[in-house]
């Protein structure tokens, strides 16, 4: 151990951290809202009475929470390209961590979906709406408020799981952090700083995210 | 006249079949030969689940008392460990503590490494989780245990915890199934488990597809047994209600 801690080196190498941290919070916000997309449709599945929509929802959900990412993202990148399916690093690892939030995001949006009363969507069908524009326009408005704290925390450790990137070189923070790591040999002081800018982006969203729920339910 | 002049793909077909059939063969063969890599990297995988979850749930119960019943001055402490190790991933946990405890002379293995991150990891879940259960008894039982005199650790064990155990279980469980899919980060500081195997073999072999799908399907059936029994604790350990016998629609 060498002595006195010594960030100097960290604030010298901070552009690529502040970079690094940018490509996740860019990484995590494109596949965040992809998996929002998808989640909302397989949790409307999830709802649906047919098993005909039912069956494959919950197999994808079930599939995909049961496997660690770090495989899926291997998966995408290392194995699809044998079935043809030739991905860029990133282009990959969006559509992987967009799969990953839609099965986790769409049990978030069904326990929200359970909790609306269904005289709300009867009341639409009686005001001559359709089906489509009762899940548009009513349900999921509802269904977004009433799951704004689960919501928050899903995004929170989707953005964390960005981190993974790394594993197939792409170069966000946890990526950037072990490159200084290895050049400048400062690994305490790396680790802490690294540690650091993630525990405060992580209090930052969560403030975000306070912040809308609590106007949110002024307005109720 | 054969078969092939009146159905021109059929020749292709029989092609594709037989190449088919081919890969699967030499995928078999190889999946033979290295039987035991894989079989060792499903024991280690286990290995570090079960270690860190046993030491992760042991101090995560210490964390969640510190966090439900601390002193101001043990309390703060706790709560600012647990919302730190919350706020980082895990690879960044488990990175750190790779290079760290080498770099200040604990001469640690990756595995011994990687199983005190997954610990820290465990036990601020498994901490968040014995809060949530313990505040979740009314404040009256712990008053009426006072007012019979039990001393708070006759109070602790016989009134608060069997009820607190009732209300974590299933939600524990679910913790135990997130560390199982968490060692495969271990592969990255190069411990030889599951996904780290399965790596090598296809570095070997060049058969990243059915090889990565085996891994895949290894640890899918692992948490998918998890997850049922999950189902199963949950079940057993509901607390009847009103509003679980009238609960339909979920």
């Amino acid at each position: 151990m060498s002595g006195t801690l010594n960030f100097s080196a960290i604030w010298r190498n901070f552009d690529d951290l502040l970079y690094g941290l940018g490509l996740s919070l860019g990484l995590a916000f494109v596949a965040i809202l992809i998996g929002c997309f998808l989640g909302l449709i397989t949790a409307y599945c999830l709802v649906s009475k047919t098993r005909r929509y039912r069956s494959p929802a919950s197999i994808y959900v079930t599939i995909i929470r049961n496997t660690p990412i770090l495989v899926l993202i291997l998966f995408t990148y290392f194995a699809m390209p044998q079935m043809g399916i030739k991905l860029g690093k990133i282009e990959s690892f969006v559509a992987t961590l967009a799969l990953y939030s839609g099965a986790y995001l769409a049990e978030v949006f069904r326990s929200g979906l359970i909790a609306i009363p269904p005289g709300l969507r009867e009341a639409g069908l009686a005001i001559g709406l359709s089906e489509f524009k009762i899940k548009l326009l009513i349900t999921t408005p509802i269904m977004f408020r009433n799951i704004l704290p689960v919501l928050g925390s899903t995004f929170i450790s989707l953005f964390k799981d960005t981190s993974l990137a790394a594993a197939i070189a792409i170069p966000e923070l946890t990526y950037q952090a072990r490159k200084i790591n290895v050049e400048t040999f400062r690994v305490i002081e790396t680790w802490i700083v690294v540690s650091f800018m993630y525990v405060a982006t992580c209090t930052f969203l969560a403030a975000i995210m306070r912040k809308l729920e609590s106007r949110l339910s002024e307005s109720r | 006249m054969t078969v092939m002049e009146y159905i021109p793909f059929l020749d292709s077909l029989i092609d594709l079949f037989t190449t088919q059939q081919k890969s699967f063969q030499k995928f078999a063969h190889l999946l033979w030969l290295a039987r035991y890599p894989i079989l060792k990297g499903i024991g280690t995988t286990l290995a570090i689940s079960t270690l860190s979850i046993v030491f992760g749930t042991i101090l995560g119960i210490g964390v969640g008392l510190a966090l439900t019943y601390g002193r101001r001055l043990i309390r703060w402490p706790v709560r600012i460990y647990t919302d730190f190790i919350r706020g980082t991933p895990v690879l960044v946990l488990i990175l750190a503590s790779f290079y760290i405890l080498d770099f200040v002379g604990l001469s640690l293995t990756a595995f011994q490494a990687g199983i005190f991150a997954l610990t820290l990891f465990c036990s601020s879940h498994v901490g968040e989780t014995v809060r949530g259960a313990l505040q979740t008894i009314p404040k009256g039982q712990g008053e009426a245990a006072t007012a019979l005199g039990l001393t708070f650790f006759q109070t602790f064990r016989k009134v608060l915890w069997p009820q607190a155990l009732r209300q974590m279980l299933p939600n524990w469980v679910n913790t135990a199934a997130e560390m199982v899919k968490a060692s495969t980060l271990l592969s990255i500081i190069g411990v030889a488990e599951l996904l780290l195997r399965t790596q090598e073999i296809i570095s070997r072999t060049f058969m990243s597809l059915p090889f990565y799908f085996l891994a895949g399907f290894i640890y899918f059936s692992i948490n998918f047994a998890i997850e049922l029994f999950g189902k199963y604790v949950e079940r057993k350990t509901a607390i009847a209600t009103h509003a679980n016998s009238t609960d339909r629609a979920s």
